[in-house]
C-alpha cells in the first residue's frame, strides 16, 4: 500500500503538464468460482490487465462483443467491483484505498447511465422521487435546493415543462423519455465522468441518434469525460475521440476514432469493421467474412494472444506461446498483436 | 411444389385488433403485401408499430383479447384464412410457414435435447419415426452450421449463437416454403449476427425458402432484404424493392427513417424524427404520420391509398 501511494505520489511530481482524471494500471478484475458452494475451481478473469487514462473532457468508447468483459470494466470504475489487483486513480483517489464514507464520496462523482431505461428506473416512483433520492442519500437537506438542482438537470435533457414529468411514472414515459430520465440522474450530483453502458441499444432507430446528440451536447457544455460501452461501431464516431477494443478481457486496440475505423490493425478489429453493416441492397449479394468459432472462455483463456485460435494470420509458434506486448505501429495508435512487431520502433 | 407463376404469399386487407379496457387497439390495421417465391421480404418498424402482431396474425398465434381478426392470406394460392383452427394447425402451421420467434434462443425447452427438440415438428407434421426425424434433423444441422453432436446436449450448454441456430434448424426441419422471422438477430452480438445472416442467406440460396424478416435494425435487414415493407403505426406505407427502397426512398417517413441510421462508412450526420408515433387506440383519421411530417398538406387529413409508382408502392398524397 505505501509503495502504492509513493508511486502515485511520484506520478504527480514526474507528470507535470495535465494529470489524467482516470488513470488505470494493469487493472485485473477476476471473479472466483466455486465448487459446491466453498471448493476453489478457478477465476473468471473478466479483465486481465487492463491499462489507459482519460483526460478531463475526453470521451472514449470502449467496443467489444458480450462477455468481453467490458461490463466488468465499467462496474469497476464505478467503484461496484473491487480490483483483484491493479489501480484505478480517479480525479486523484485510488480506489482500492477508499472505504465506507470515501467511496460513498467516489461514487457520487461518476455518473451512471444505464442500458435498459426501464429497467433502470424503479417503477413504483415517480420521476420526481427517483431524481430526488439521490440528492437525499448524497447529504442536500434543502428540499427547495434538491427542486431546483432537479430542474436544471430535467431542463438539461430537454424534458420540458418539467412541472409535467415530475408526477409520472417510468411506464407513462416513452423509451426517449425514460432515458432521458436516466441521464439526468446521471447528471444530478454533477459528475466529473459518466460512464455510459449501451445507453441507446434498447432503442429505436429514430431515437437513438436524438440521444446520442443530447449526451454529446451535455458532454461538451458541461466538460464531461465519457466512457461509452458499445458493441455498435457505427454509433461510436458522432460521440468519442477514442476507440478501445476489448476482447476477451484485454484491450487490443486503442487508437483516435477516425485513425481507427480507416486504418484497423487488429484483425479482431477488422472482423469487427467488416461485420457492421450499411444499409445497402447490395449487401444481401455478398457473404460476410466471420472469424470461426466463438470468443474463449475467460476460466481458461488460450495461451499466448486471446485471438489466436480464431485468426486467420496467426503465427504459428509466436501468437500461440507469448502473449502480444502493445505495439505503436504509428503514433498514438496502440495495437497488441504480434504482425506489428516490426513495424514498431 | 411451387408452380412458377404464382405467388406464394397475398395477403389482403389483413386487420388485427386487441381488446382493451382503453379500447381496441389497431395493431395491425389493412395490410397487404405479396411475396414471390424464394424472395425475402423485411418488414421494419419501430417497436410498436404491430410488426410481432403481423407476424402473430399470418401464423394465427392469437393471444385471448382479440377484437377483430379478418383479411384474407393466400399461401400458394389457398386462402388459408378460412380454415379452421385444427385444419390450420395441422395444414399450414409448420408445413405451410413456420416461425422464428422473437428471442428464439431463449424460447427452446431448457429440459429436452436440442436434437429431439427439433425433431418434434418433423415427428407430429410429417408423421416421420423418430431415427427418420433425426436423420433430417442431421441435415438441417448442416444448413444451419450446428455440428452433429450437438444434438445430444440440452439449451444451456449452447451458445446463444448456436441456439439461434437451433431454432432456424427447428423452423427449417419440416422444409416449410416460407419462414418467418421475427428479429432474428436482435440479442447477439455483432459477429454472431454476421454469421447468423450468412446462414441465412446460403439457406434461401441452397433450400429456395422465402422469409419475411421482421426487424428494426435497418442496416442489418439489408444483408438479407430482396424487397422492403415499412410498417408505420399498424399500416405498411411503403412497399418496394429493396434496391430502389435503399437508395432513395419514397414515404417521408421512410427517408427520416433512414436518415436516422447512423453509418459506418459516410460521414452523413444522421437526423432523428421529432414526436412519437400516435397512439394505436384511436389513430388520427387520416395519414398517421401527418403528425410528424415536414412535407404535410390539406390532403394529408384524408387517408392516403396506395399509390403505384414504377413498381414501387407507397401510401402518401405526395406521390399520387
Amino acid at each position: 500500500m505505501i509503495t502504492d501511494l509513493r508511486e502515485v505520489i511520484m506520478n504527480v511530481q514526474t507528470d507535470n503538464e495535465a494529470q489524467p482524471l482516470l488513470s488505470i494500471k494493469d487493472l485485473h478484475v477476476w471473479y472466483e468460482l466455486r465448487r459446491f458452494g466453498f471448493g476453489h475451481a478457478g477465476y473468471v478473469k473478466a479483465v486481465d490487465g487492463v491499462s489507459f487514462d482519460l483526460a478531463e473532457g475526453e470521451t472514449v468508447a470502449v467496443v467489444g462483443e458480450s462477455g468481453c468483459g467490458k461490463s466488468s470494466l465499467m462496474k469497476t470504475i464505478l467503484g461496484l467491483n473491487i480490483p483483484t489487483s491493479g489501480e484505478v486513480v480517479f480525479d486523484n483517489e485510488n480506489l482500492s484505498e477508499l472505504k465506507g464514507d470515501g467511496l460513498r464520496h467516489y461514487r457520487f462523482k461518476i455518473g451512471y447511465v444505464q442500458q435498459d431505461p426501464y429497467g433502470a428506473l424503479p417503477p413504483f416512483m415517480t420521476v420526481q422521487k427517483i431524481l430526488e433520492e439521490p440528492l437525499i442519500i448524497s447529504g442536500m437537506k434543502n428540499k427547495e435546493e434538491r427542486l431546483a438542482r432537479i430542474h436544471k438537470a430535467m431542463s438539461e435533457v430537454k424534458l420540458h415543462p418539467v412541472e409535467d414529468y415530475l408526477e409520472k411514472f417510468p411506464h407513462m414515459l416513452s423509451g426517449g423519455q425514460q432515458q432521458r430520465i436516466v441521464i439526468a440522474r446521471a447528471m444530478l450530483r454533477e459528475p466529473k465522468l459518466i460512464v455510459a453502458d449501451e445507453p441507446v441499444s434498447m432503442l429505436d432507430a429514430s431515437v437513438r441518434v436524438e440521444i446520442l446528440k443530447l449526451m454529446r451536447a451535455l458532454q461538451e457544455s458541461h466538460g464531461l469525460s465519457v466512457i461509452y460501452i458499445t458493441h455498435d461501431l457505427s454509433t461510436v464516431k458522432y460521440f468519442s475521440a477514442r476507440i478501445f477494443v476489448m476482447y476477451a478481457g484485454n484491450l487490443i486496440e486503442k487508437a483516435d476514432t477516425r485513425r481507427l475505423l480507416e486504418n484497423p490493425l487488429h484483425p479482431y478489429t477488422h472482423a469487427l469493421l467488416a461485420a457492421t453493416s450499411d444499409p445497402d441492397a447490395r449487401n444481401a449479394d455478398t457473404y460476410k467474412e466471420v472469424p470461426p468459432g466463438e470468443p474463449p472462455s475467460l476460466v481458461n483463456p488460450p495461451k499466448g494472444c486471446r485471438f489466436h485460435p480464431r485468426c486467420a494470420k496467426a503465427i504459428a509458434g509466436l501468437c500461440d506461446e507469448k502473449f502480444p506486448p502493445d505495439f505503436e505501429p504509428e503514433p498514438n495508435h496502440f495495437v497488441a498483436c504480434w504482425l506489428y512487431q516490426d513495424a514498431s520502433s | 411444389m411451387n408452380t412458377t407463376s404464382q405467388k406464394l404469399l397475398h395477403i389482403d386487407k389483413l386487420v388485427l385488433h386487441f381488446k382493451t379496457r382503453g379500447g381496441a387497439v389497431q395493431a395491425v390495421d389493412g395490410v397487404n403485401f405479396d411475396l414471390d417465391a424464394n424472395r425475402a421480404v423485411v418488414v421494419l418498424g419501430e417497436s410498436g408499430c404491430g410488426k410481432s402482431s403481423l407476424a402473430k396474425a399470418m401464423l394465427r398465434l392469437l393471444p385471448r383479447n382479440v377484437e377483430k381478426y379478418e383479411g384474407q392470406v393466400f399461401l400458394q394460392g389457398t386462402d388459408v384464412m378460412a380454415f379452421q383452427d385444427e385444419e390450420f394447425r395441422k395444414n399450414v402451421r409448420w408445413v405451410g410457414m413456420s416461425l422464428v420467434p422473437q428471442a428464439a434462443m431463449n424460447s427452446l425447452n431448457p429440459v429436452i435435447k436440442v436434437g429431439d427438440q427439433v425433431a418434434e415438428p418433423a415427428i407430429t407434421h410429417l408423421g416421420l419415426n423418430k431415427a427418420e426425424a433425426l436423420g433430417l434433423v442431421r441435415k438441417m444441422f448442416q444448413h444451419v452450421g450446428v455440428p452433429f453432436d450437438f444434438a445430444d446436449r440440452y439449451p444451456f450448454e449452447l451458445s446463444g449463437g448456436m441456439r439461434q441456430r437451433v431454432a432456424l434448424a427447428m423452423a427449417l426441419v419440416t422444409s416449410p416454403n416460407l419462414v418467418v422471422l421475427d428479429e432474428p438477430t436482435s440479442a447477439l452480438d455483432l459477429l454472431t449476427q454476421a454469421n447468423i445472416m450468412n446462414v441465412l442467406k446460403r439457406i434461401k440460396h441452397e433450400l429456395g425458402t422465402s422469409f419475411i424478416l421482421i426487424t428494426h435494425d435497418i442496416a442489418t435487414s439489408s444483408e438479407l432484404a430482396d424487397e422492403v415493407a415499412i410498417m408505420y403505426a399498424g399500416q405498411i406505407v411503403e412497399v418496394g424493392h429493396a434496391r430502389d427502397f435503399f437508395p432513395a426512398p419514397l414515404h417521408p417517413y421512410s427517408q427520416m427513417l433512414m436518415a436516422s441510421v447512423p453509418r459506418l462508412r459516410s460521414d452523413s450526420d444522421p437526423m432523428f424524427i421529432t414526436g412519437q408515433p400516435p397512439s394505436l387506440l384511436n389513430p388520427p383519421k387520416g395519414c398517421r404520420f401527418a403528425a410528424r411530417c415536414p412535407y404535410r398538406f390539406e390532403k394529408c387529413d384524408e387517408e392516403p391509398p396506395m399509390f403505384g409508382k414504377n413498381g414501387r408502392k407507397v401510401k402518401c398524397w405526395l406521390h399520387a
